[in-house]
């Protein structure tokens, strides 16, 4: 529980922080949070040379509106999230899944930017903007370019951030007023990662599912955008087959690994399980 | 004055005591609520330098060749101990207290994955940690046993080469290289005759899984070896301190006067803490070498990794009883997976601890259990976790097998349990298998639990969720446990008890300065179970002296008296004996004294909560604090100055406490996830000292046992490596978790302990484990599910739903 040696960085804008961040190469890493960072480093799993603490970048913290996108700066924390009235008016997902990340000592220190970007499966909310369809926006000493959430995984812990680049903000378009949103994440004990996790957003009109997006956290080394689930609920009754056929949709996407919180049959089945009961929950919050 | 008013102010003078009885504030938490305990972990000295080890990531493995040079080099690395280093001084492998050895650093062979290997002494921490990585080790693994069943296969690999030969060890006859013990305890014959004649039997392989007491402060300590004087100060995590500076000074060969062990605060033991472990040997040996402080602390990992495990026990049990359901005979089986060396900390005699108090709460005629220890290729320990030695794995065994009975005789499972309670006339009651039980009221207590719960509507309620669940109503299903345990504790009597050859009494030294304030100390150790508070409410009750005057010393050993420790819910059945044995001498002498200063016979005075009085004259009398005054300045002709008194209380008997628990829960089939609706426990354990310290331990005890009935373990994949030695994967349940536990008592005293206490902080955990594993296998039964194993996580009963068809 004694991490390596490393030198510790403190750049006070993005663009020092990305100059830095290209300079010293591989062996440097951004620390955001540092909730699943500085967990590796004591286990020895991580062992960066540097580190780049960005909590002294100016810029990177708040929520705005910027038309039809609500823009959060990456070092907003969990806490702020939480807290915050636009989101709660405009995207309540993000404070329902914010909620169920580990305690709130984590969430008052652990940052959306450092939980998408770390490419954690286990971290919550990289599935919550694969349903939202989310932007990732990157700077580099490049420039500055934008990532959908949907393209932006790879493997755990491999993600579409080169050396120097660095998650600046993330840009969610807000889905229509009134629509319904669940995160449902089956978890034994507060602070545990999901067994398995799932995220629904969708839209009712006269009564029948008009439009539905669904993502999976920690059943396969990425998050998961069940794009053939979210198609058999769009436009649907919502009813017991359709649920059973998109769970099974769901369910075969899933490559979850065995561990102590279950085999792997058992956590593809989960996400079946979470599935329909986000749904269903979305389903009563919506106004038709 | 009016008998009343008489009355009320006694009333008022026996309050202001806050004696027996009393709801006291725990004193300790004054300081530990405000950060200012004092831990291993706290203390710094002067050129204090940090310990690390370097462990084995096999199972099982020959070690070719360990390379320390790098580690050397490393600027701030003052000394790589190994095993080699260790030898020449005979320290390389260490006495366990189960009468086998232990490897401190492996020699030739590793026996179990982070098995300590060598260790790194360097000015710092961060120091350490790098240099331990820069040790190279080459091994060449070996075909290592996981599944303890196989041990003993004539084709398994002999583990321990370096007692491969000796077939006679510490418990008797070994039948196999991997063999540790055979022990059997009953009438093996009158037994197997009872299940010939029975007109039904069961027999059910009910394991207790393998899991850790994980105490949130994990184990350490400091040594510092004084050159010049010749004396080792040894600061550790011990809730045995007194055993640890005798063990000390036999494998270091110091005299015991010149090593001065000290267990500061604890952070909870549970039986983690009990055992000496390499981090202590090896910490003392770098002190000697470098004549400065030499600091260890294990990380969590290394906690829960290598330091003493609980359970792993695999009890075939077997149960016979007429076709109207009363018990004939037990018989019982246990394969013990002791890892890959015995250091199952129990008294000395018992290797399987005191398993044979597996005939449980009833009145079974003929019983015979018999335990076969064996080695694998996994951690050391076998400790008891929160209870008295292997009695959560009885009171699991006898627990779980009555409701398999039930079942089979399709009789209630309270009704079942009532119709062979031990009655109340038959104690003090002789055990099939040996133990002679001191007092209990199982009835009285089992039926006030019943009430409690209303035990017949949550059966009728439960039917009609069967149905409702049969017709596909609701995917809930409901299960109602039962449980009634009895315990063994305060071990215990010189005639069977004892460790390393002490035996195990224990003791308290009392001393009243002239203002009347209070000095006590005891051999026991505190961990959280609030010594400080409740000695002092004993001392107050019997000296009428106000707590709040009373001091508890522990932990120090050239202050406290020689004790054996706390765990096994002993110190109260013991060290609480000895304390109210010293200051029922104290009274004695005070008596003495009053008499003089009444110039009055001894036989004329009667003592009155805080004061003797002449009888008949209740206006004339002498109070504690004026006796205490004059002890030191106004004595009878003759008589010593001073009052002050020791007691070394050896237990003529163990105390039995018991409980009936009752747990209600409701089990979502489609995910396996169980939710405790509702837990009642009913806890006696007999005359209860402090009722909220009381409440406090069943809280955590009952949390403990929850844990381990629903998920924690330390589980093994089949090449020995440890999965789960993080708080990431063991589950250590927080407040969110826990359910709400509803409490409630009995009084039955001991008739043989000075104030008819029992002892209770480990009851909760007997009892809890196989009520909740009965809650969740009674929700399955009318499936047929047969026996569900724990643990209860989950995935395992999501298992459970897919194996019966549940899920569609």
């Amino acid at each position: 529980m004694i991490p390596g040696a490393f030198d510790y960085h403190r750049p006070t804008s993005v663009n020092e922080a990305a100059l830095l961040l290209r300079q010293l190469g591989e062996d440097a890493r951004p620390l955001a949070g540092g909730h699943s960072l500085i967990a590796l480093m004591k286990l020895r799993l991580a062992m960066p040379e540097h580190l780049v603490d960005l909590s002294g970048v100016d810029g990177l913290k708040g929520v705005r509106r910027e038309g039809d996108d609500l823009v959060i700066g990456a070092m907003t924390t969990q806490h702020d999230i939480i807290h915050d009235a636009m989101l709660a008016e405009s995207l309540p997902i993000l404070r329902e899944t914010a909620n169920q990340i580990a305690d709130p000592q984590v969430r008052y220190r652990g940052t959306i930017g450092g939980n998408v970007a770390n490419g954690d499966p286990g971290n919550d909310m990289p599935a919550v903007m694969q349903c939202l369809d989310a932007r990732f926006r990157i700077a580099s000493p490049d420039g500055e370019r934008e990532i959908s959430a949907r393209d932006f995984y790879h493997g755990a812990f491999d993600t579409e951030l080169h050396r120097g680049d660095i998650v600046t903000e993330i840009r969610i378009k807000a889905p229509p007023r009134g629509h319904g949103y669940a995160y449902e994440k089956m978890k034994r004990k507060t602070g545990d990662y999901a067994t398995a996790a799932a995220a629904v957003i969708l839209t009712l009109e006269g009564g029948r599912c008009a439009r539905a997006s669904v993502a999976l956290t920690n059943v396969a080394d990425t998050p998961l955008w069940a794009e053939e689930a979210s198609k058999i609920l769009a436009g649907s009754d919502l009813g017991k087959e359709t649920l059973d056929r998109a769970a099974a949709a769901a369910e075969a996407i899933t490559n979850p690994a065995s561990d102590l919180h279950g085999p792997a049959e058992f956590r593809a089945k989960m996400a079946g399980v979470m599935l329909r009961r986000a749904v269903m929950r979305a389903q009563a919050r919506a106004k038709a | 004055m009016s008998v009343q008013t008489v009355e009320s102010e006694r009333a008022a003078r026996a309050e202001k005591l806050e004696g027996l009885g009393c709801k006291r504030k725990r004193v300790e938490d004054i300081r530990f609520t405000q950060g200012r305990g004092n831990y291993v972990d706290d203390l710094k000295l002067p050129a204090m330098v940090f310990g690390d080890f370097v462990r084995s990531p096999h199972a099982h493995a020959r070690i070719l060749r360990i390379d320390a040079s790098r580690a050397k080099a490393l600027p701030g690395v003052l000394a790589v101990l190994t095993a080699a280093d260790l030898k020449p001084l005979g320290l390389h492998y260490m006495p366990t207290l189960a009468g086998d050895v232990q490897a401190v650093l492996a020699e030739d062979k590793v026996l179990f994955q982070n098995q300590e290997v060598a260790f790194v002494i360097a000015e710092d921490r961060y120091v350490a940690a790098d240099a331990a990585e820069l040790v190279e080790v080459d091994y060449e693994p070996l075909a290592c046993i996981v599944d303890p069943f196989k041990s003993l296969d004539p084709d398994a690999p002999v583990l321990r080469e370096d007692i491969k030969d000796k077939m006679e060890a510490a418990h008797g006859p070994r039948k196999h290289p991997n063999h540790i013990f055979e022990w059997s305890v009953g009438d093996k014959q009158a037994t197997d005759e009872a299940f010939e004649k029975a007109e039904v039997t069961i027999k059910e392989l009910i394991v207790d899984h393998r899991t850790h007491p994980a105490p949130l402060e994990t184990c350490q300590c400091v040594a510092s070896m004084d050159k010049i004087k010749g004396e080792l100060t040894l600061w550790g995590t011990f809730q045995a301190p007194h055993v640890i500076r005798t063990v000390v000074s036999l494998i270091s060969g110091l005299p015991e006067h010149k090593i001065h062990v000290i267990a500061p605060d604890i952070g909870g033991g549970f039986g983690n803490k009990v055992g000496a472990y390499s981090g202590y040997v090896c910490s003392v040996v770098g002190s000697i070498v470098l004549g400065r402080p030499v600091k260890w602390v294990e990380d969590r990992m290394e906690n829960l990794s290598t330091t003493s495990f609980a359970r792993d026990y695999h009890m075939t049990t077997e149960l016979a009883a007429t076709g109207d359901g009363r018990l004939t005979a037990m018989r019982v089986h246990v394969i013990a997976d002791h890892g890959a060396f015995d250091a199952c900390a129990a008294p000395t005699k018992f290797p399987a601890g005191f398993f044979n108090i597996c005939t449980g709460s009833y009145d079974i005629p003929t019983a015979f259990c018999s335990v076969d220890g064996v080695y694998t290729n996994k951690a050391t320990g076998g400790v008891a976790y929160r209870c008295s030695f292997r009695v959560t794995e009885a009171a699991f065994a006898i627990e779980r097998a009555m409701d398999v009975l039930a079942q089979k005789l399709a009789m209630d499972p309270v009704e079942l349990r009532m119709k062979n309670f031990i009655r109340p006339e038959q104690f003090p009651y002789q055990s099939a298998l040996g133990w002679e039980y001191d007092s209990g009221d199982y009835h009285t207590a089992m039926r006030k639990a019943a009430a409690a719960v209303g035990y017949e509507k949550l059966r009728a309620e439960q039917k009609e969720k069967r149905d409702a669940f049969l017709r596909g109503e609701t995917r809930e299903i409901m299960g109602i446990g039962v449980s009634f345990f009895t315990e063994i504790v305060g071990a215990g009597p010189s005639k069977n008890c004892d460790i390393l050859g002490i035996a195990m009494f224990d003791s308290a030294e009392i001393r009243v300065h002239p203002t009347g304030a209070v000095i006590a100390r005891m051999g026991t150790k505190s961990q959280g179970q609030g010594h400080e508070t409740t000695y002092a409410q004993i001392i107050a009750t019997e000296l009428g002296i106000p707590a709040d005057n009373i001091m508890i010393e522990e932990g120090d050993t050239d202050t406290a008296p020689y004790g054996l420790g706390t765990y096994g819910s002993r110190s109260t059945p013991t060290a609480g004996a000895a304390t109210a044995v010293a200051a029922r001498k104290i009274r004695q002498k005070a008596q003495m004294i009053a008499a003089h200063m009444l110039e009055v016979h001894e036989g004329d005075l009667e003592w009155d909560i805080d004061r003797f009085r002449v009888k008949g004259l209740p206006e004339k009398f002498k109070t504690m604090k004026d006796i205490a005054w004059a002890a030191y300045h106004d004595l009878p002709p003759n008589m010593e100055p001073g009052l002050e008194a020791v007691n070394y209380y050896d237990p003529p008997n163990m105390t039995f406490p018991f409980g009936a628990y009752i747990c209600v829960m409701d089990i979502d089939v489609d995910t396996g996830v169980a939710k405790v609706r509702r837990f009642y426990a009913l806890d006696d354990c007999g005359t209860r000292i402090n009722p909220m310290i009381i409440e406090g331990q069943i809280h955590g005890g009952l949390t403990e046992a929850f844990a381990c009935a629903m998920g924690q373990e330390i589980r093994y994949d089949e090449h020995g490596n440890v999965l789960g030695a993080s708080f990431m994967d063991f589950f250590l349940p927080t407040a969110v978790e826990t359910p709400v536990w509803e409490t409630d008592y009995t009084v039955t005293p001991s008739p043989h302990h000075p104030i008819g206490a029992k002892g209770v902080g480990e009851s909760p955990h007997v009892g809890g484990a196989p009520c909740f594993s009965n809650a969740v296998n009674d929700a399955y039964a009318f499936l047929n599910a047969g026996h569900i194993q724990m643990p209860h996580d989950a995935w395992r009963l999501w298992q459970v739903g897919e194996r019966l068809g549940l899920h569609h």
